[in-house]
């Protein structure tokens, strides 16, 4: 094998040349001082009087002050949705309601580098990845579904299409205006209205969206947004007048969900954890899988619920992509992420990056060789070096737990039995990968992975035309797709 | 000389075979006329593990099957529950039905597994998709089983409502373990032979007997249950089942509204609760510039 590894054509980048910076100006990004509540059409201060500071992960500044939402607060905005639900929004011809849908979309485009700043100033990810992915996604998934607004009947056969009422929506922060998106946009094409809560870390671009929303004249109460932590989202959850509950966030927190609307009529879906394996075949292309293993683990600073965490390498050609990614882990750039140069931004809050060095000293605890970019990281703010970890046993926690960052275990397999088995011996069932230039293999593959979204010869690639959602305890329900509006009809 | 009648155990069915429960226990469902219908067994706890075992073995097997075969397997059951028609109306009778509606179910059971034998090779084609990305990848999302899907099947109607939720969940492909009808047990322990001479591979179906106050919770919280299906309308139960379900994310379905009589109980809306979509992509080569002629 070490024969291999020195005949490696690798081409080292070995050169020191520093990129020149390349900030993104933050001119576009107009943030107010504070932000209320947007609940009936307007922005309402909160009955709790509290508000709580959101700030740049990647500097540590405060950039705004975000209103705290009380079960009072909870109150008025089921009540604004209820009322919108019953006297406005479900008696609208659905072409009408459609027309409101596609003109947020445009909106959006309209205003997308606005929004793509503002997301990673207040979110912590790279201006590349908000600027090229999340808020054109966010766009395209609004314009998608206002087109099934009047279509629905044909997506369902046979069937009575009846929307649910108020729907409680409940998102993370790792692609914060985003999923606010994949949550709204079904449920509004759907004929329900919504009470949404951002994420505390991540507010901002969700209230941007509900200026946005007030702009386009949508009537008072279809969309309120909310805001606060956890106690808010439990609010929502349990608050007695809401049909169905939208969550995407962790497994622990889905099961406490799930647990809490026992003995409702509340329709749920979850979305939760993942663990996905990333398989390389020794019959792969080489530098594409390592591209997309890379892709996989390292966007969006592993804070991504499909992330690729579980690398699997087919023995005989361990040696060489192990040293490829080696090579490509020490030209990440890690750094300010308004620099569009930057390949791997903040770590959300300092609350994550605790939690991943955590998991760092696990694995040494444990015994596992660490492999890390040696690159000087900005003094302030919250980073972590990309991390590889090699010598890792099935059993370990960090093949078995979800990290939600830039953290990838190692572990090698010889026949697709012994790949497929691994693979599947996880909780969880979000996503999978898959790189081999045979199309039969692939297939065996992604027939026998349980994960819900299978990427072969490619990774971490989103559609609104594609359903995603995951198997086991990864949560259950479709965001996405045809199959996304069954989310929000009876 | 009058020939003695020779009496059936009526026993559960584990993994192709027919074990008592490991408890040893029994109970004795009677008819409206207080005749003991038989010594049923009473499934313990263990015997819900050891179903959930062999589900889970012949999980892999099942939900591989071409599906054309599996509803070829769904047309032999009802082939075989035909021949055996006699047999279940007259235990049907003993648990109080009449004549007329005990045919009548057993008709309609039989005619349910064939509706269902139908959707085996068609389902995927309603449900699943080809999806339009906007970058050069080909996606296709299709239905597949959930796995191991756990039943707590209808009190009344014991025949008919345990072949019509039976019958679209492994219609899908998935592996089920099955509580019959408490009182009214015995056509549900014939129906397992029905299923044991019907090419039904052992685990596909396991069918216990026994009580649902004692065994709910244990279809309920097994880690490895994948989906639970209840088909009561008790308020307390439901709140049950879903707080366990929560352990493992498991998908909990409550049939309590549905008429098993009626059309509304054939709709492949049913084999869709338990299922889950797999979305695949892959990227489509797009060098030279080429494009599709005539």
């Amino acid at each position: 094998m070490s024969k291999a590894v020195k005949k490696n054509n690798t081409v080292k980048l070995d050169f020191n040349i520093e990129y020149a910076p390349a900030p993104e100006s933050k001119a576009s990004a107009k943030i107010q001082p504070s932000y209320d509540l947007f609940i009936n059409g307007k922005f309402e201060k909160p009955a709790s009087k509290k508000y709580f500071d959101t700030i740049n992960p990647a500097t540590e500044e405060k950039l705004s002050s975000i209103a705290e939402a009380n079960a009072t607060d909870v109150n008025k905005a089921v009540k604004a949705a209820r009322n919108a639900y019953d006297n406005t929004w479900s008696k609208m011809p659905a072409k009408e309601r459609a027309k409101y849908i596609y003109r947020i979309a445009r909106m959006i485009q309209e205003r997308a580098r606005e929004f793509a700043v503002i997301e990673t100033l207040d979110g912590g990810k790279p201006i590349r990845e908000s600027r090229d992915i999340d808020i054109p996604l966010v766009a395209n998934h609004f314009f998608y579904y206002a087109g099934w607004t009047d279509k629905l009947a044909y997506a369902f056969p046979n069937k009575k299409i009846q929307s649910l009422g108020v729907a409680g929506q409940i998102i993370p922060w790792n692609f914060p205006l985003l999923m606010a998106a994949w949550k709204i946009a079904p449920a509004l094409a759907t004929g329900n209205t919504v009470v949404l809560k951002p994420a505390e870390t991540t507010s901002l671009t969700a209230l941007k969206l509900a200026e946005i929303i007030q702009e386009s004249d949508l009537p008072p109460g279809v969309v309120n947004i909310i805001t606060g932590a956890g106690a808010t989202g439990a609010a929502i959850v349990n608050h007695p007048d809401i049909n169905k509950i939208a969550f995407t966030g962790s497994t622990d927190v889905g099961k406490i969900i799930q647990r809490a609307v026992a003995g409702t009529n509340k329709k749920v879906t979850l979305e939760l954890g993942g663990k996905a394996a990333n398989i390389i075949f020794d019959d792969a292309p080489i530098d594409q899988a390592v591209e997309g293993v890379i892709n996989g683990i390292f966007f969006n600073q592993g804070h991504v619920c499909c992330a690729g965490s579980r690398l699997f390498v087919q023995e005989s050609v361990y040696d060489i992509i192990l040293k490829k990614l080696k090579d490509r882990l020490s030209t990440l750039i890690v750094g300010n992420p308004m620099d569009k140069n930057t390949d791997i931004g903040a770590i959300n809050s300092k609350q994550q990056m605790d939690n991943i060095h955590k998991y760092l000293r696990i694995g040494e605890k444990e015994g596992l060789e660490m492999y890390q970019n040696n690159c000087v990281l900005p003094k302030k703010g919250f980073f972590i070096r990309p991390t590889l970890f090699t010598n890792v046993a099935q059993s370990s926690r960090l093949a078995q737990e979800e990290i939600f960052g830039p953290v990838l275990t190692i572990q090698t397999f010889r026949t697709d039995d012994e790949v497929i088995e691994k693979a599947n011996n996880t909780p969880f069932g979000l996503s999978a990968g898959v790189w081999t230039d045979k199309g039969s293999k692939i297939f065996n593959l992604t027939t026998k992975l349980r994960a819900g979204v299978i990427w072969a010869n490619t990774y971490n690639k989103f559609d609104p035309t594609s359903p995603f959602g995951g198997y086991k305890e990864s949560g259950y329900g479709r965001e996405g797709g045809l199959h996304g509006l069954g989310a929000y009809l009876k | 000389m009058n020939r003695l009648e020779v009496l059936k155990t009526y026993k559960i069915y584990i993994g192709g075979q027919f074990p008592r429960t490991e408890s040893g226990r029994y109970y004795t469902p009677k008819n409206r006329s207080g005749e003991v219908l038989a010594n049923v067994c009473l499934s313990s706890r263990k015997d819900v593990r050891e179903a959930v075992s062999a589900a889970r073995a012949a999980f892999g097997g099942w939900s591989a099957k071409p599906a054309f075969n599996r509803g070829q397997i769904l047309y032999r059951i009802a082939e075989v529950l035909e021949g055996r028609k006699t047999q279940f109306i007259d235990e049907l009778m003993k648990q109080d039905a009449s004549f007329a509606q005990a045919e009548a179910e057993v008709n309609l059971s039989i005619d349910r597994l064939i509706y269902f034998a139908g959707w085996c090779d068609k389902f995927q084609q309603v449900f699943g998709s080809v999806n339009p990305v906007a970058s050069s990848h080909f996606n296709f999302s299709v239905p597949e089983p959930t796995g191991v899907v756990s039943i707590v099947s209808p009190q009344e109607n014991s025949l008919l409502g345990l072949v019509s939720v039976m019958a679209p969940v492994i219609a899908g492909g998935n592996t089920c373990i099955i509580l019959a009808s408490e009182m009214k047990p015995l056509c549900s322990v014939t129906f397992a032979e029905v299923i044991h001479a019907s090419d039904v591979s052992g685990g596909v179906v396991n069918i216990l007997t026994g009580k649902p106050e004692e065994l709910v919770k244990y279809f309920a919280d097994h880690m490895d249950i994948n989906a639970i299906i209840y088909c009561e309308k008790d308020a307390a139960t439901k709140q049950l089942i879903q707080e366990k379900a929560s352990l493992n994310v498991k998908r909990a379905f409550f049939y309590d509204s549905i008429n098993w009589k009626k059309e509304e109980a054939e709709n492949p809306y049913l084999i869709m609760d338990t299922q889950e979509i797999k979305t695949t992509w892959h990227p489509i080569e797009n060098i030279g510039g080429a494009k599709a002629g005539y």
